[in-house]
């Protein structure tokens, strides 16, 4: 059993300690906004905010955010930078199957919160999480149309 | 609406020439090959509102789509199509995949479908366009009968009919249209004067899938169901004989069983982490069995390339654009140019792993969610493996994270198959999930593919006989057999690429050796062109430096009777700034070089040009000039995307994947070991739309053939280094 915080709600989730927050999120909380693509932290699917700070969720047990915040895709409008961002994902149309894009938003949201006018060099070292669809300069444009619209 | 059907044949001529068949006509069971775009097409179901169309009393509009989106934008560019002639707002429609069924048969002369082949769109704009008239001419008939004026005196503005006194909303008439017989001789508009195709509309997906609410098949949930993961044998072909800590598994956290299915074991549990940390811990004796699936213990990548390559000088089938007689032109040729190129297996590498959710009904219905490009097929399948009529099956088709042609059927061992047979045994909903880690196992992988290419010069300067042999197997000979592939047969997925290039060549052999694969090959984005045109655009560069001329000005040369390559080569010119082939330097002092491709693929015709330089010994790509001309278009936006999409991949590929087998057993399990494109290697792309007016073509997949021979030619003129086995990540390409 364990006791976490997602998107501002205390959750308590009958699951063993070692069960990857994703799979809590998807299967416990039906969070299915988070994606699974690999589950060995290689493609960034998964990725949710804990703490503020981009986090690949099939990688961390449980456990180890009790007591912190956990923000997923689903709540990522609630922060004025994802909001921002959002709003040039859609004006740009930048996903084209969508699969890798919550991922992709939260590991943006989270370059924003540190760095609110990041350049090239800070965009690709954020901005790990692999797209199949290679929508990846489209990806770069919002980040940069969001930055510029802070 | 709701309306009775009232059909009439139509006989509408079709713009859209098929052109070159590709795999994907003999992967649907045609009878045979057919040469024209009116039996692709077809207009049989062009008039069926009903079947297609809702209008909600707020207006909303949902259409079903026969095909399904996965990310080329065929939910927005067929609601495009249907919203032009309907004349409603674009943003009003909601778009679903359609469901199993005749009314949605709109390939292959009203009798298949499959969203394939870059097909969609350039063999049914036609049939959207009478399906949104017929629907618009209802509503006016509606509206005419309820105001008692002649429906001629009547127009339209996006979402309303407009009248003398005022509008009325197209939801305030729907019902009332639904009712109306359907007329049969609404026609689409004529005339260029369109106000959605041809713009670059916004898609209709882009807030869904930007903010997590967009539903996948993975993401599917059923009351009461329980999750399955699944364990396939190490290698295809073997079965599971006992399960042997079955009683510990079972005691498992959330376990409710274990099942041996075929060449699998699987854990149902009440969650998929507890399901696949059971089937993770499963002892299993595997047991060996007989007949195709079996892949042999000592297969390998490395002894299938060499198989391949004895196959190089045996004689094949020839392809349809054989003339002349290249072998005796080389047989005395005083000078011959002769190159072997092979390209890996590839892995589909989807981002969404596979499943499956299955309910069986109290009323003997089965419902069946899973990512599929062919409703129709997956509903024969599942009917056989549930022992059910297939019209008590109903195929759910939901978005797919991305497929490249992971999602037609390719043999029985799949989630859907097997979430069958677990909600069977159980008595439960089920859904089955495929670990990345089982998907790279069991995917039907790119082909691996060879050619042996001979060339020689005439006194011209130009080619005068080309014998190229391909030994290997396509997906569609792989799935479909050679019987109905001609006499000889010839399996065009296998030489597509070498074969049907557009250069006045003499004397010209394409031929093919049926060498079987033991493991399942399918179809990847762009099928054999992905490598054949990297095999034959790089030989090209080849022949030209020995015939001692420039690669563009050789193309050129062999393409004077060609006005409309002439000008895609002006418009790649145009966009890249000219043709540079260097080495040059760049302004950022990177020594930098240029290489050229072309293709034509999927009725489409391409120009690709590639500017690379090198960084520690790997290539780096600065940027992909891209010139395509599929003859006239819908959307713009969308085609931008899908041509940067499909360089994408083939970059991927031509860069760094691989899929390695030994011991019978694929290696590269994950993304760890399999390394795809990554933002760091992503090139700007630069994309230049050519509207020829020449039949339509596709979009979706003719931008990957051109790019692994671009780089590579580039790499050429940058190093002076030939690469012909792909991947070129496999070794060090030179000095930076
Ligand atoms: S699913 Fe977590 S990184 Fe891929
Ligand atoms: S949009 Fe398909 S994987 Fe990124």
């Amino acid at each position: 059993m364990a006791e976490i915080t997602v998107n501002g709600e205390a959750r308590r989730v009958e699951v063993e300690g070692d069960t990857p927050l994703l799979w809590v999120l998807r299967d416990t909380l039906g969070l299915t906004g988070t994606k699974y693509g690999c589950g060995v932290a290689q493609c960034g699917a998964c990725t949710v905010l804990v703490d503020g700070v981009a986090t690949r969720s099939c990688q961390v047990p449980v456990d180890s955010v009790a007591g912190r915040a956990v923000t997923t895709i689903e709540a990522i409008e609630a922060d004025p930078i994802g909001a921002r961002l959002v709003a040039a994902w859609v004006a740009l149309d930048v996903p084209q199957c969508g699969y890798c894009q919550s991922g992709q938003l939260m590991a943006a949201t989270a370059l924003l919160k540190e760095t609110p006018k990041p350049d090239e060099a800070a965009i690709a070292a954020a901005m790990t999480n692999l797209c199949r669809c290679g929508t990846y300069n489209a990806i770069a444009a919002g980040i940069r149309q969001a930055s510029e619209a802070a | 609406m709701k309306a009775p059907l009232n059909l009439s044949p139509l006989n509408l001529s079709r713009r859209g020439a098929l052109g070159l068949a590709g795999g994907l006509l003999l992967a649907l069971g045609l009878p045979q090959r057919p040469a024209r775009a009116q039996s692709m097409g077809g207009m049989q179901h062009a008039r069926k509102v009903p079947a297609y169309l809702s209008i909600k009393p707020d207006g909303r509009i949902t259409l079903q789509n026969p095909f399904a989106e996965g990310g080329q934008g065929i939910h927005t560019a067929v609601a495009q199509l249907v919203a032009e002639e309907l004349d409603a707002d674009l943003a009003s429609f909601t778009v679903e995949t359609a469901p199993a069924g005749a009314d949605y048969q709109v390939l292959f002369n009203g009798t298949r479908r499959v969203t394939g082949g870059s097909f969609s769109i350039r063999n049914t704009t036609t049939h959207f366009r009478i399906l949104g008239a017929t629907a618009r001419a209802m509503l006016l008939e509606a509206a005419a009968q309820r105001l008692s004026v002649p429906a001629a005196s009547l127009s339209t503005e996006p979402g309303f009919v407009i009248h003398p006194g005022g509008r009325i909303p197209y939801g305030e008439l729907a019902e009332a249209a639904a009712a109306l017989p359907i007329p049969t001789d609404a026609q689409p508009k004529s005339g260029a004067a369109f106000r959605l195709i041809g713009k670059p509309e916004k898609r209709l997906d882009t807030r869904a899938k930007s903010t997590g609410q967009a539903r996948y098949g993975i993401d599917m949930q059923v009351e009461g169901m329980l999750q399955a993961a699944i364990l396939h044998a190490p290698r295809a072909g073997a079965d599971p004989g006992a399960v042997l800590n079955e009683a510990a598994l079972r005691a498992m956290p959330g376990v409710h069983s274990v099942h041996r299915l075929p060449g699998a074991v699987a854990v149902l549990a009440d969650s998929f982490w507890r399901a696949r940390k059971a089937v993770e811990s499963a002892q299993v004796a595997w047991t060996a069995v007989g007949g195709q699936a079996v892949v042999p213990e000592d297969f390998s990548s490395s002894s299938m390339l060499e198989t391949l390559r004895s196959q190089a000088d045996a004689p094949g089938n020839p392809a349809s654009d054989t003339q002349g007689d290249a072998p005796a032109i080389l047989r005395v040729a005083t000078k011959t140019i002769t190159a072997d190129y092979d390209a890996p297996y590839l892995a589909h590498a989807q981002l969404e792993p596979p499943s499956a959710t299955v309910r069986f009904n109290a009323d003997g219905t089965l419902d069946v969610w899973t990512p599929n490009q062919a409703p129709e097929q997956f509903r024969a399948i599942a009917a056989r493996e549930a022992s059910l009529a297939e019209d008590r099956i109903r195929i759910h088709t939901p978005l797919l994270g991305g497929f490249f042609g992971r999602h037609f059927t390719y043999g029985t061992i799949h989630p859907m198959n097997q979430a069958i047979r677990l909600a069977r045994a159980a008595s439960r909903p089920v859904k089955v999930i495929w670990t990345r880690e089982e998907e790279f196992a069991r995917d039907a992988y790119r082909p691996m593919g060879f050619a042996r290419l001979r060339a020689s010069l005439g006194a011209d300067g130009r080619i005068e006989a080309l014998h190229a042999t391909i030994p290997g197997e396509g997906p569609v000979a792989k799935h479909f057999g050679t019987s109905r592939l001609g006499n000889p047969p010839l399996d065009t997925s296998a030489v597509e690429g070498v074969a049907f290039k557009p250069y006045a060549i003499p004397n010209r052999r394409i031929e093919w050796v049926h060498v079987p694969h033991p493991i399942n090959v399918g179809f990847w984005r762009s099928v054999g062109h992905s490598m054949n045109d990297f095999f034959l655009e790089a030989f090209l560069d080849e022949v030209a430096e020995v015939a001692g001329q420039d690669p563009l000005a050789f193309r050129r040369a062999h393409l004077a009777h060609s006005p409309r390559h002439q000008a895609l080569l002006d418009a790649v010119l145009d966009l890249a700034g000219g043709w540079r082939r260097g080495p040059f330097e760049a302004p950022d002092g990177t020594r930098r070089a240029r290489g050229i491709a072309m293709a034509s693929p999927f009725g489409t015709e391409v120009a690709t040009i590639a500017e690379v330089s090198l960084r520690q010994g790997e290539v780096v790509v600065h940027d992909l000039f891209i010139a395509i001309d599929p003859g006239s278009i819908v959307n713009p936006a969308i085609i931008r995307a899908q041509v940067e999409s499909a360089a994408a991949i083939g970059l991927s590929a031509a860069c760094f994947e691989e899929m390695g087998f030994e011991d019978g057993r694929p290696i590269p399990r994950n993304f760890d070991a399999y390394r795809i494109l990554s933002r760091a290697e992503m090139p700007k792309v630069h994309v230049r739309i050519v509207e020829s007016g020449a039949p339509m073509g596709g979009v979706g997949e003719p931008g990957t053939p051109g790019v692994p021979p671009a780089v590579a030619n580039a790499i050429a003129a940058l190093t002076g280094r030939r690469i012909r086995s792909l991947p070129f990540a496999k070794e060090r390409i030179g000095a930076a």
